[in-house]
């Protein structure tokens, strides 16, 4: 090619374009140092150290402690309840979100349904990932409150009597689950439907002829198919999952009502770092939410990197076949 | 796709199952509607209740809208309720607000999709020592949430003189995975290195090419990825209640906490879902404008299928 041959007498006169990338990825480097890696290494260090201030004299005083205060934070116990909480309400919403988004895919995707509308319902679907979390969730307190219309209406079958939504536990986080779920399955459905109008149609079809039902096509070819994005969906919502806290902390107007059911990872960061200032027990709590996502971190690291081979191994041959000429 | 040999298999099969089928396919659209009603009733309704009184609010649903949509706004002059409205409550500031929250968001969204696509070409032109190293880094840390360096960012900001600022709000915009990856994404797809070859031929220096060159090219993937950008900082609310508590600087999703903060019986609802309408709106006008390209952006985000 013409521009494989003018590339190749330059590079013999020594102009060498390449480390004009430094200059490019700069910006990003320096700023992620500032202000991500240096905050990350301080709370490392601040969950090793007991760091209080004394409010009389504006004095900090630190002291290094160890392991202490995670001994300390793991023989209390409340984060591990507080994990508990976080996780049940993301299982509460993601069951329900998986099986629709699957559903609605399979469906929109489907040859034989062929169905209409396919950008309206996509468009009115994916709305409330893109609306403000806290309006939502604020908004969904208006309306179950004892006072709200929800209990107006409940009120007419129960003789005046309201139903506590943010009272009871299950209720309070069926609430957020709700709100995650009509958040994020349209999210879901327009990426597991990407991943299944990747699948061959004529695998489908020919399953088809062969006599196989709509359902045996859906669990045995489908499913299989699709299978890495469903790993990739179903990671990056738990790790989304992790860091749950406008709706919870809006919802209980950051009480976690009733009895903490509803306190979550990061809604106890939150007390720890801006209202108790606990440094150390918040370091710790940081510490192991960071645990937590590096690992599934790496799961989705290894699964990109291994749906990335074998545009890797393309490149590769290109460069070859660029090189021969 | 099916080619015209088995588009008449299909309509074959299709004759054969037909009333089987017509059933299936109304159960699907039953089920959509359903689940898309679902998406937008509660938006709906709040916009609705924004333009209704207190008393109407709290006493029925209605989806039709009330008329005290300037009363909300602006307050009752004329009656003898003390209701000042939410442009005139002195202890919201819900005007600054939305400047607050359009500054950050704005801001934000060109920092981080200026210099995030600026990195990701970076990586997709030039093959620098280390490059591999890089990318790699960049994907082991997009999944990890900002969270966990909170308080760290905190304690360093405060030790700056920083909070009750924009600049911990705007500046780490400029490093964002998630955009890189993108942009990254986008431009294997459709960025031949012949373009930024052919620049330099004609004398045109690096930057020169990406800013006067690329840039244009592309903008539609830049124009996605600043609208994805802009709500999310539009609707955070983790980082400015650390870092912001000043009135005149509280960002929206502030202001929605400090009313949650108020006691329930006290609330004028007519004023509360203004404050809440006023806070989606923005986002829903970007996005009933450039719904298209969001949705087709939201694939192109993660990996391919």
């Amino acid at each position: 090619m013409a521009n494989a041959s003018v590339a190749a007498p330059k590079k013999h006169k020594g102009i060498s374009y390449e480390k004009w990338g430094y200059f490019f990825i700069a910006p990003f480097i320096i700023v992620y140092l500032i202000f991500n890696l240096v905050p990350l290494l301080q709370t490392f260090y601040f969950s090793f150290f007991e760091k209080y201030t004394n409010t009389a004299t504006w004095e900090t005083i630190e002291r290094f402690v160890g392991f202490d205060q995670y001994v300390n934070l793991f023989t209390e116990g409340r984060i591990f309840s507080y994990l508990g909480n976080t996780m049940i309400m993301w299982v509460m919403g993601f069951i329900p979100q998986i099986v629709i988004s699957l559903l609605f895919a399979y469906w929109f995707t489907s040859v034989r349904l062929r169905l209409k509308g396919l950008g309206f319902f996509k468009t009115v679907m994916y709305m409330p990932n893109l609306i403000m979390a806290a309006a939502f969730s604020m908004m969904f307190m208006l309306l179950f409150s004892n006072i709200g219309p929800i209990n107006e209406i409940i009120k007419n079958f129960t003789n005046g009597e309201a139903f506590a939504f943010m009272g009871h536990t299950w209720s309070a986080r069926g609430l957020v689950a709700l709100m995650n779920f009509l958040m994020w399955f349209g999210n879901t459905t327009i990426l597991l439907m990407a991943a299944m109008m990747g699948v061959d149609a004529s695998i489908v079809e020919a399953a088809e002829i062969d006599g196989c039902t709509s359902s045996q096509i859906f669990w045995k070819i489908v499913l299989p198919i699709i299978r890495p994005i469903l790993i990739y969906v179903l990671i990056t919502s738990l790790v989304g999952g992790l860091q749950m806290f406008d709706v919870p902390s809006i919802l209980t107007n950051g009480k976690g009502n009733p009895n903490d059911s509803t306190t979550t990872l990061i809604m106890y960061l939150n007390t720890l770092i801006s209202r108790s200032k606990n440094y150390g027990q918040g370091g710790c709590v940081s510490v192991v939410i960071f645990i937590i996502c590096a690992v599934l971190s790496m799961i989705v690291y290894y699964f990109f990197t291994d749906a990335g081979v074998e545009k890797r191994e393309k490149r590769k041959s290109f460069k070859i076949a660029k090189g021969g000429k | 796709m099916a080619t015209s040999k088995t588009k008449a298999r299909m309509n074959a099969y299709d004759e054969d199952k037909s009333i089987g089928l017509t059933i299936h396919r109304i159960v699907c659209y039953v089920v959509l509607s359903i689940f898309a009603f679902l998406a937008i009733f509660f938006f709906y309704l709040l916009l609705i209740n924004a333009t209704r009184s207190h008393n109407e609010i709290q006493t029925s649903l209605s989806l039709l809208p009330g008329n005290n949509l300037l009363i909300n706004l602006l307050g009752d002059k004329s009656g003898n309720s003390k209701f000042v409205g939410v442009l005139n409550d002195p202890n919201l500031m819900i005007l600054q607000g939305l400047l607050n929250s359009l500054i950050v968001s704005g801001l934000s969204a060109l920092l981080s999709v200026y210099f995030s696509g600026m990195t990701a070409y970076g990586v997709h032109v030039y093959n620098f020592p280390g490059k591999q190293a890089f990318f790699n880094t960049i994907l082991l840390i997009m999944t990890i949430p900002t969270q966990v360096s909170a308080l760290g960012f905190y304690n360093l900001m405060n030790d700056w003189k920083l909070t009750n600022n924009f600049i911990p709000l705007v500046i780490p915009a400029v490093a964002a995975p998630t955009v890189f990856f993108f942009m990254k994404q986008y431009m294997e797809s459709s960025l031949p290195i012949d373009i930024v070859e052919a620049a330099r031929i004609d004398g045109s220096n690096e930057f020169r090419t990406f800013n006067e060159i690329i840039l244009p090219i592309l903008k539609p993937a830049f124009a996605v990825q600043a609208i994805f950008s802009f709500t999310a900082s539009w609707n955070n609310y983790f980082m400015p209640a650390l870092i912001l508590d000043k009135p005149e600087m509280k960002t929206m999703p502030l202001w929605i906490a400090f009313v949650r903060g108020r006691e329930l019986a006290t609330l004028n609802f007519g004023e509360v879902y203004m404050v809440l309408a006023l806070a989606i709106i923005p986002v829903m006008i970007v996005y009933f404008c450039f719904s298209k390209f969001i949705v087709a952006g939201v694939t192109l985000g993660s990996v391919k299928g």
